[in-house]
């Protein structure tokens, strides 16, 4: 967990991108990464410590050179500030997600069970069915949906990635 | 500080930015502004149509690198413009378009002549605003010349709703420029400067190619001197003739899908590419995979992303091209090229000169009909050259670019990343306007001439003298040849079955017409057209089915030509 591939060599990317908390800047990125091809698997954008700029991670993917435009291209945008390329560095990233799921029975046992190794939280509770919150990795998330789904999820929603460098050592 | 209009503050702006001329038309969002400039004392050229008024505005950038400017209303006025904007982004041309909105009260609202101008002209500007406050105005306005016009230029739009030009406030027009973000690099990184001076050094079959980057930045006579003190022959793009002087001995022409045979062949027999400012387009690679194989390339461009696009970079080096040419000469202060530097030269030099001797451009000179090429070596020989020429797109633009010798920057005129067909003639006009002592020529086809013709009203009004030479062959003749090539010669719809009476046009708008098929006719009715004070259009009617050569097929590497 946490540490993430820091050096592989997938072609899976995150970005962190600084941006002018302006009018219209999400378009413009978005925009730009339809216009060229480019691919966006998720998309998160808040403000930062300071309300003029935000913080936009993006996870894309592709070949060296197609990252290397990427990253050129959001740099020429007017209102990006900084764009960093994460899996370049050791970082941090996590992924919220929200599943409801069937729990009647034995189910209802098991998916509280799944919950608890998971760290999850319970946020919602019916007869037929629990509401469960989990946050994490990529690897964590994914390993609790593919245990959580043979009780029967009803809904998924997900946040999509966030992500930090991490703080220099020593 | 002053309280002043907010259309006042537009008007202000443009002045304090030197603005003299501006191209437009107006209508109903824009009213505000247009008031404001009924007794400005600045110069409004009407156009017939917004797309026209753009194509001006980037024709006067082109032919003065100064900004161009544009006035046009909301809605279908600014829809209008796309064109434009598309044409001035994909070549770096500095324009600032302004665009009337309606009241910020109404936008969303699916209100009168409304358009989302901000969101259609995102992906064809360099940045384009939406000025919601009056307070962000005079900053705004600011920033657009300078993004405009900075790094690597390109257009900006300014979209002003009614009311924000109609309401007051304090001004004050901002000195310099706080933009956290853009902080275009405009010298080179030292050491790389020196590695490709290295490089070039140890070359033996180097080629300098210049691209439109050379012409926008004012890099010609710095990339001249270099490329003669060290003895490099110097092929050009499409943007970039005029870069290099075209008359000069080491100048190899235009290189490319209808590139010159040496210009093409040194590329891919070269083992150094020293690439000023141009981004290596498909135009001019032909298939990626068998460009210049041998090559090294030293790649200068203001633009980060055009580095390594398409074509790997050996030694990029990010920057203004005059400013890094300015490095380079003055490392070549310093710094000698070795004695077998100038032997390996030689030989090279006269490797491309038996390349010159093999396929030199040519056509048949003594048929019965007249052929576009000689209409244009004509031109050239009545000028000496010495001539702005605008172009439109398609067989005509190539055959300009081959048999024209551009030896200045600034004089050609030509819309070579969008292939905009009706570009030439607005463009035309916006050149003569930004250098009126000069002759300027419009070089068109009987297709794209008749995209845009409606501007030969505001020539006339306005007594804007420039002279328009229709190449009509009858036929879209690009799409023709592409369709005889490669289409088994089904010539769909690209047969201009009919045009107008050009003359009786002409003479409807009361300009002067000519129009001839004879080939004894040429050079008497370009003199007298060149000698006739006031714009002209002159039609030849040309051989039909003549093609453009060479031509590498699309798809195909660059070494392998279609020759006559």
């Amino acid at each position: 967990m946490g540490a993430a591939n820091g050096h592989n060599k997938t072609p899976r990317r995150i970005l962190s991108i600084l941006v002018n908390n302006e009018f219209g800047v999400l378009s413009r990125i978005s925009g730009l990464f339809s216009g060229r091809g480019f691919n966006i698997e998720s998309l998160c954008v808040a403000e930062t410590l300071d309300p003029e700029v935000s913080n936009m991670t993006i996870a894309t993917s592709g070949d060296e050179q197609i990252i290397e435009q990427i990253i050129k291209h959001l740099r020429k945008l007017i209102p990006v500030i900084k764009v960093t390329d994460l899996t370049e560095l050791a970082y941090v990233s996590r992924e919220m997600v929200l599943v409801k799921v069937h729990a009647e029975g034995d189910a209802r046992a098991e998916a509280m069970r799944l919950s608890e190794i998971f760290r999850g939280r319970i946020v919602d509770a019916a007869q037929k069915s629990l509401t469960i919150e989990v946050t994490g990795d990529d690897e964590k998330i994914q390993a609790f949906l593919d245990l959580i789904r043979p009780l029967g999820v009803k809904e998924i929603a997900r946040t999509g990635k966030i992500a930090m460098a991490r703080a220099q050592k020593g | 500080m002053a309280i002043k209009l907010g259309a006042e503050m537009v008007l202000e702006a443009l002045r304090k930015e030197g603005v003299e001329v501006i191209f437009g038309y107006p209508g109903g969002a824009v009213l505000p502004i247009y008031d404001a400039l009924y007794d400005s004392g600045l110069r409004h050229i009407l156009a017939r149509h917004e797309q026209g008024a753009v194509h001006m505005a980037d024709g006067f950038a082109r032919a003065s690198g100064r900004v161009g400017v544009a006035l046009v209303t909301s809605g279908p006025g600014a829809t209008n413009t796309v064109t434009g904007l598309a044409t001035a982004y994909m070549d770096s041309i500095p324009v600032v378009v302004l665009t009337g909105q309606v009241p910020t009260s109404l936008i969303g609202n699916d209100a009168f002549q409304e358009a989302d101008t901000v969101g259609i002209t995102r992906p064809v500007t360099k940045h384009n605003y939406l000025v919601k406050s009056i307070k962000d105005l005079p900053r705004i306005l600011k920033e657009a010349f300078y993004i405009a016009s900075s790094g690597r230029p390109g257009p900006v739009v300014v979209d002003l709703p009614k009311d924000v030009v109609s309401s007051e406030a304090e001004f004050e027009y901002p000195e310099t420029i706080a933009l956290r973000s853009y902080r275009p690099t405009v010298c080179g990184h030292v050491g790389q400067v020196r590695k490709a001076l290295e490089m070039l050094f140890t070359a033996k079959a180097p080629v300098v190619f210049v691209g439109g980057g050379v012409i926008l930045s004012n890099a010609a006579d710095r990339l001249t001197q270099f490329a003669r003190q060290l003895g490099v022959p110097v092929t050009m793009s499409l943007m970039g003739l005029g870069g290099f002087p075209g008359s000069d001995p080491l100048s190899l022409g235009m290189l490319g899908m209808h590139g010159t045979y040496q210009a093409n062949m040194a590329i891919q027999n070269s083992d150094l590419i020293f690439a000023v400012g141009p981004r290596f387009d498909d135009r001019v690679t032909g298939k990626l995979e068998t460009f210049a194989p041998k090559a090294k390339i030293v790649h200068i461009d203001v633009d980060p992303t055009s580095i390594s696009k398409s074509i790997r970079v050996d030694i990029p080096i990010v920057g203004d091209a005059r400013a890094v040419m300015g490095q380079f000469l003055e490392e070549l202060g310093r710094n000698e090229p070795p004695k077998e530097y100038f032997d390996h030269l030689g030989h090279w030099r006269g490797r491309i000169e038996n390349w010159k001797a093999l396929h030199a451009l040519d056509y048949d000179r003594n048929g019965s009909r007249i052929r576009s090429q000689y209409v244009i070596e004509t031109l050239y020989d009545l000028t000496g050259g010495d001539a702005v020429v605008a172009t439109d797109v398609g067989q005509h633009q190539m055959w300009v670019a081959q048999f024209f010798k551009f030896d200045k920057p600034r004089t050609l005129l030509t819309s070579g990343g969008l292939g905009t067909m009706g570009f030439g003639f607005p463009a035309a006009l916006g050149a003569k306007i930004a250098r009126p002592n000069e002759t300027v020529i419009a070089i068109s086809g009987d297709g794209s001439i008749q995209m845009n013709i409606q501007e030969l009203m505001t020539a006339v009004q306005y007594g804007i003298d420039v002279k328009v030479v229709i190449l009509n062959n009858s036929f879209l003749g690009m799409v023709r040849q592409w369709q005889e090539l490669f289409y088994r010669s089904r010539y769909a719809s690209s047969c201009m079955a009919m045009v107008p009476d050009f003359v009786k046009l002409a003479e409807a708008y009361g300009a002067k017409g000519f129009s001839s098929a004879a080939p004894e006719d040429v050079v008497p009715i370009l003199k007298e057209a060149l000698a006739h004070k006031g714009p002209v259009l002159i039609e030849f009617r040309v051989a039909e089915e003549d093609n453009v050569y060479p031509m590498v097929p699309p798809g195909g590497s660059i070494g392998d030509m279609l020759l006559v």
